[in-house]
């Protein structure tokens, strides 16, 4: 036989058929049919009519709500990085021992495991309704997040430049600010500035489970069929949450970090 | 300890001064300020947010009393009412996810100014990604609840649309970053721009392009659990009911499902990672 | 006692059984331009690191400046690895920093950590790091940051930070594996010249024997973990180089 210029890889093509498969009954199972979709449509512009046009139709409610959503953001990220920093440090593996790093370890994952929106439940039935379990909802999840990639972060920095420091004789905190430091500071900034703005947005949502912040006004809101009110609150929001991205963007340029220290 | 006379160059032993700071002036002036502007911001929410202090001191009592009632975990309740939508949770995740990319490349491509060379189309593209990516995808459930009635659909519909912010700017920063040497060498043999999306940029992008669904997918496994809870189908419809109904012991049995599906679509998602990328 | 460098009997194994440096003694004044020659794996870097404990030796004594390192408890040890000055194979600049800030590193085994976090440092530091930056041929360097220099620049920063530490001895390890021919030679003088300045003895891992030749005042050749030859760089014969690197080829 002549030789093939390029190798038969059966299995990528078993995968590529698999996963087709897999999503075809998906949709069967969660009867997702062309027709309830056409059906939904229809529905869909109804729906889309009476948002339209956008009324503010509590604009006291409205301003609190938003501006509530937007301090739980500010102390949550304040909290959440200022925590975020010891605790990633002593997360990493190349810095500290396994007695400490072990815990320290688990207390991340356990703060990334649970959505926002079940630590938000949890936390209002232990502080009640309002913002304080927003915030601190917010807190545990800048603490998961943070403190997880910092950790990473600080696991794949470049040894030589911290042997280079420990050989001038240099005390263990100089060791982290000229040898860790300027390696994750970027990245730290990076991953701080991402939660800030991902607290912004999920600081909306929260008040959906009664933690405070604009959710709550629009979760009325739709209970009450104020579509048009419901199109205004989202509306906001979206204005709200680009407003932020542009300060972060600010702050990134100001502390002099990669612009492209974020994805999400 | 003064330095040694041998080091130096200057006759008479001592070096000039010469001066030396870490930040330009400007710089420090930027600095400071946004040290000033931060410092406010969480004065001024401290002062204004409502916080009841004795709700915090009632805080640890609390706790203690839903632990007690959430504990022992009601294993029985499983088969009954949780496994069919932790299934369903599931397959909201995988499609929303399948929807989201289909609609995220096309404007990932949009968005990207080394491919699409018109900066109104890429502007556009860019806005639609971040307003899908600005709304949560809790509220886009709220709002497809409204359009297509409870159930999977509308939360399926809603995964999708939130990822797709996500995924296609992501997308498109990866096909900006792209080579432009092997997208030259194929231009220069004439090939279709088709051809050239295919063969130079496709390759370069897959790995990016693998990992970020990987990472979507098992974020909207996530995000679809608690979609329930305002009737986009899943496990969070259930999660929704047991809550009103006070059966915290089912409420533990769903938390725990729910963490076990997570930490199952995390392994899956480092296996699968390991051999594709 | 012999305020130099005297190593006696170093021991060195990582894996128990598979000895690395199998009972080094040595004897350093000042003012010695030590070259350290021998193949890959035999142990030129252990040894080197051995000296200022980067590498915790398994049994032995090295003696410096009149005291023994090998015991050395966590402050002491700091204190004396401040007056030993190390160049490194790849530079091990801290990148993302200035090269002035780089420099200025070396004293940070004279500060504190608050003084080194709030980047206080003294004005005769700033001079000195100015002036040192001058004796290596980088004036003007000083706000670029490191990761953006060329291979010898950033060797010649990090000389300048090895002797920002006012060292009573300068290690180097393979300082110009990574450089080409003309850099190297660059390199290795300044940093010859440096000890010739200090008055303090150097020792430097090297490969290249024909430029261990031309700048070592005496060089030292290991093979598999011990010391094979210690002499006058004229001393090299033939024989000898093929003892310490085995073959022939290469020699011609």
């Amino acid at each position: 036989m002549a030789p093939l210029a390029f190798e038969r890889k059966p299995l990528v093509w078993l995968g590529w058929a698999i996963g087709l498969a897999y999503l075809l009954f998906a949709a069967a199972q969660l009867d997702i049919t062309w027709a309830r979709f056409i059906l939904g449509l229809d529905n869909g512009a109804k729906f889309l009519g009476r948002m339209f046009p956008p009324a503010i139709l509590q604009p006291d409610s409205m301003a609190r709500g938003l501006l509530e959503s937007l301090e739980i953001s500010i102390l949550a990220s304040f909290l959440g990085v200022v925590l975020a920093l010891p605790i990633g440090i002593f997360g990493a593996r190349n810095l500290m021992p396994s007695w400490v790093t072990l815990p320290i370890r688990g207390l991340v994952a356990v703060c990334r495991s649970f959505h926002p929106v079940i630590v938000a439940i949890i936390f209002v039935k232990a502080v009640g309704f309002g913002a304080m379990a927003g915030i601190l909802t917010l807190t545990v999840a800048s603490i998961g997040f943070i403190g997880k990639l910092f950790t990473e972060a600080i696991e794949e920095i470049s040894p030589k430049q911290v042997e280079a420091v420990r050989a001038t004789g240099a005390p263990f905190v100089s060791l982290l600010t000229y040898g860790v430091f300027p390696q994750v500071m970027s990245r730290f900034v990076g991953f701080a500035s991402y939660q800030v703005d991902s607290n912004l947005r999920n600081s909306t949502m929260v008040g959906i489970v009664g933690a405070g912040g604009i959710g709550g006004t629009l979760f009325s809101a739709f209970q009450r069929y104020d579509y048009d009110f419901v199109c205004a609150i989202v509306l906001a929001i979206v204005a709200m949450i680009m407003v932020g991205e542009t300060g972060a963007r600010w702050v990134r340029k100001i502390l002099g970090v990669d612009a492209r220290g974020s994805d999400d | 300890m003064t330095e040694p006379a041998t080091l130096s160059t200057e006759p008479g032993g001592l070096p000039a001064s010469r001066p030396w700071t870490r930040f330009t002036p400007i710089e420090r002036a930027g600095r400071w300020l946004l040290l000033v502007i931060l410092v406010a911001a969480v004065v001024l929410s401290i002062r204004h947010v409502e916080v009841i202090p004795e709700f915090l001191w009632d805080a640890p009592a609390q706790m203690q009393d839903l632990l007690t009632r959430m504990w022992p975990i009601d294993w029985a309740f499983y088969l009954d009412g949780v496994h069919q939508p932790l299934l369903e949770t599931m397959h909201i995740a995988s499609l929303g996810t399948a929807m989201s990319i289909l609609l995220a490349v096309p404007l990932g491509i949009l968005s990207a100014g080394n491919i699409v060379r018109s900066k109104p189309l890429n502007l556009v593209a860019r806005l639609l990604l971040v307003a899908s990516r600005s709304v949560n995808s809790l509220i886009w459930a709220l709002l497809f609840v409204g359009v297509f009635g409870p159930g999977a659909l509308a939360g399926t519909v809603a995964i999708a649309f939130r990822s797709i912010g996500f995924v296609g700017k992501l997308i498109g920063e990866a096909l900006e970053e792209c080579d432009t040497k092997p997208v030259e060498a194929l231009q220069a043999t004439g090939a279709s721009p088709m051809t050239v999306l295919l063969k130079a940029y496709w390759p370069q992008l897959s790995p990016t392009f693998w990992s970020v669904a990987l990472f979507r997918w098992d974020i909207n496994v996530r995000e679809s659990a608690v979609l329930g809870l305002v009737g986009a189908g899943g496990i969070g419809m259930a999660l929704d009911s047991t809550m009103n109904l006070f059966q915290w012991d089912r409420v533990s049995l769903i938390l725990a499902s729910i963490f076990l599906i997570v930490l199952l679509a995390e392994v899956l998602v480092t296996a699968v990672r390991k051999r594709i990328i | 006692m012999h305020l130099g460098l005297s190593i006696r009997n170093l021991q060195k194994s990582y894996a128990v059984g598979k000895p690395v440096l199998r009972g080094i003694s040595l004897e350093l004044g000042a003012n010695e331009v030590v070259a350290i020659i021998g193949p890959s794996g035999t142990g030129k870097s252990t040894l080197i690191r051995c000296i200022n404990r980067l590498v915790q030796p398994s049994s032995g004594e090295i003696w410096f400046q009149g005291q023994e390192l090998v015991g050395l408890g966590r402050k002491p040890l700091r204190e004396m690895r401040r007056q030993i000055g190390m160049v490194f194979q790849e530079y091990n600049l801290v990148e993302r920093l200035t090269v002035m800030e780089n420099v200025l590193s070396g004293r940070l085994g004279y500060m504190s950590a608050w003084s080194a976090w709030l980047r206080r440092y003294r004005q005769e530091d700033i001079d000195l790091a100015f002036t040192l930056l001058d004796q290596v041929g980088l004036t003007g360097f000083e706000h670029q940051r490191a990761d953006s220099l060329s291979g010898g620049q950033r060797q010649r920063v990090g000389i300048a930070r090895a002797v920002m530490q006012h060292p009573k001895l300068l290690l180097a390890d393979e300082p110009t594996s990574s450089l080409d021919p003309k850099t190297s030679v660059e390199v290795m003088q300044i940093l010859v010249d440096m000890g010739k300045r200090l008055q303090i003895p150097i020792v430097i891992n090297m490969h290249d024997v024909v430029l261990a030749q031309r700048f070592a005042s005496r060089i030292i050749g290991m093979s598999e973990g011990a010391v094979v030859y210690d002499g006058a760089p004229s001393g090299l014969t033939q024989q000898i180089l093929q003892s310490i690197y085995g073959g022939e080829e290469w020699l011609h």
